[in-house]
């Protein structure tokens, strides 16, 4: 598979990327050649094999339900460039 | 009745499918440890986790897993023993993480089925398509400054169930009942509140129509967080009128999200939300699948109460009552927990009229709640065995519920202290009915002559000369053997 420049822009745009036009051709041939590399294990049969999810044999942890963390506000607005009456403020997001 | 839109080219069908938010019933977030409770001072319920730390990592609450296990039983939904978070990435400013932990294409929770109760008593089954876990957002207040958003991030890692209709409804009555229903059960379950004036439940709807008799479905839109019962209603009401206007005019509708404005009861295209659709959901690296044992979902599945429709059934079997007196009562369990202790023992047809009927009426006129009513179940349950028992008329009973309302006392008390034990005494009815024919000789003599319709006067004139004490049945028959 490979992207083009459209392609390219609309990634960038979607991950909040800024990328100048100039850029856009060498990023879709990076980016192509990443997908072709990948695509070699296309080559391999994998019908009936179960997807590996993880190399280790592991079990999801789980939590108890304990209120064990929170309540921490300084903390947690410590690095926002900006705060106020304990909530933080960004630039209007307006529907 | 099917609910059918006339447009100028003919009837119309509306196709109706759900998306509702369900908030989990659980102390703790669903990957982390932070506290969930309503109405907390701003971002003092949030762990490093909640707020998108670099190098924070996610754990799952077991409870939560359990809610969404109970809450797809109660759906009699197919329990997926294997199932996958995956990251649903979008930018927004009360999303700090970046992406949504969700579940894509291994939902926990498969197929099940609600069934809706219809205001004429029918039932109508709605499939479920699936349940999966989900985190939920934190909450933006956009009127706190002309330039900036506020953000309280108390709300962002609760964990939300997500569930599924299949499109299957088509009418705005059956989104309703389907909203009731559902609630209904989670609140049974005891895993999600539904409250949704708190924002607890929220309900996406989606809408498509097509013109009677095609098949297959047409461009549905999705009108996002609708938040009352009647907004649902209201919403799917006027997005199939505007569907039906677009393609009698030879337009046609785009796919799109919407938002319904409840103080113009109308949906507007949300386009802020158009570029927003590709969410590039992937298998979050940070989680294993969560695999469920056999034994965990069976012992979940012992531990289920009653829900409504097998109390229904119930109510309908031991109490003989009709569909619809059963699916009022069952609605909310606090209200057939208060039937049942009225009804047993007793003739559960008088005790339905009564719940149903003078108490609900006080319920509302008292505006208290069926955890702390009017009247006591107890005393409710007194005063029908007063009537059971002829210590009181049936019309006397709703004077003494009145009493009781104003009072609290017990019925026996207030039937004792106001002397309103009804007479029995044939003696003394014969007197009362002696004294009303000699006053009435001209009535009597008509009555003698063939105007059968005067008895009924005077069971009236006997039961007011009475004080309404005298019993009924003995009235009646002693005046036909009076008046031979």
């Amino acid at each position: 598979m490979s992207l083009d420049k459209a392609t390219v822009r609309t990634i960038a745009n979607l991950a909040r990327i800024e990328v100048r036009d100039e850029e856009l051709d060498h990023l879709a041939g990076e980016l192509s050649n990443i997908l072709h590399f990948v695509e070699q294990l296309s080559e391999v049969n994998t019908d009936g094999v179960e997807p590996m999810t993880s190399v280790a044999a592991l079990e999801l942890p789980r939590r108890a339900d304990v209120v064990s963390d929170g309540n921490c506000r300084e903390r947690i607005l410590a690095n926002a460039p900006e705060a106020d009456d304990g909530f933080f403020l960004v630039p209007k997001v307006v529907e | 009745m099917s609910y059918l839109i006339q447009g100028e080219t003919g009837d119309w069908e509306v196709v109706i499918g759900l998306e509702v938010h369900a908030q989990v019933i659980s102390k703790a977030k669903l990957f982390s440890g932070a506290a969930t409770d309503f109405g907390a001072e701003p971002n003092t319920q949030v762990s490093p986790v909640d707020a998108g730390m670099p190098g924070m990592l996610p754990v799952i609450n077991e409870t939560c897993v359990e809610q969404a296990v109970r809450t797809g039983l109660g759906l009699k939904a197919a329990i997926n023993l294997t199932s996958v978070f995956a990251r649903k990435n979008y930018f927004y400013a009360d999303l700090p993480q970046g992406y949504q932990i969700s579940q894509y294409e291994a939902p926990i929770v498969g197929e099940g089925t609600i069934l809706l109760d219809l205001p004429d008593g029918s039932t109508r089954a709605v499939g479920i398509e699936r349940l999966h876990l989900e985190q939920d957002a934190g909450k933006s207040l956009h009127d706190q400054h002309p330039s900036k958003s506020y953000i309280d991030l108390n709300r962002s890692g609760v964990a939300l169930m997500e569930i599924v209709s299949k499109p299957d409804m088509r009418s705005p009555e059956e989104a309703g009942a389907y909203l009731k229903k559902l609630r209904s059960i989670l609140r049974y379950l005891g895993t999600c509140d539904g409250n949704m004036e708190e924002g607890s439940m929220r309900c996406d709807c989606n809408v498509s129509v097509r013109p009677v008799g095609e098949a297959g479905y047409r461009t549905r839109c999705e009108i996002k967080n609708v938040n009352s019962v009647r907004f649902v209603m209201q919403a799917i009401e006027y997005e199939a009128r505007r569907h039906i206007d677009v393609y009698e005019e030879g337009g046609t509708i785009q796919q799109e999200t919407r938002l319904f404005d409840s103080a113009k009861g109308e949906t507007r295209s949300m386009r802020s939300k158009e570029h927003a659709h590709d969410y590039r959901y992937f298998p979050d690296p940070d989680l294993l699948p969560l695999v469920l044992s056999p034994d965990f979902v069976a012992n979940i599945e012992a531990s289920l109460p009653e829900l409504p429709d097998e109390k229904k059934e119930r109510f309908m079997r031991d109490f003989a009552l009709s569909p619809y007196d059963a699916g009022v009562l069952v609605a909310d369990k606090a209200t057939a927990d208060f039937f049942e202790t009225v009804a047993r023992g007793r003739d559960a047809k008088m005790a339905a009229n009564w719940v149903t009927g003078d108490f609900f009426a006080a319920l509302n006129r008292s505006g208290r709640s069926i955890e702390d009513p009017p009247v006591t179940a107890a005393n409710l349950g007194g005063l029908i065995d007063l009537i059971a028992d002829n210590t009181i008329s049936g019309r006397i009973a709703k004077e003494v519920f009145e009493l009781m309302l104003e009072t609290g006392k017990p019925p026996a008390v207030i039937v004792e202290e106001k002397g309103l034990k009804q007479v029995t005494d044939t003696g003394a009815i014969e007197g009362v009915i002696d004294t009303v024919l000699a006053q009435n000789a001209d009535k009597v003599a008509e009555y003698k002559s063939g105007k059968d319709k005067l008895f009924g006067f005077f069971v009236g004139q006997v039961m007011k000369a009475s004080q309404g004490k005298a019993n009924p049945a003995l009235v009646n028959e002693l005046l036909k053997a009076k008046l031979g």
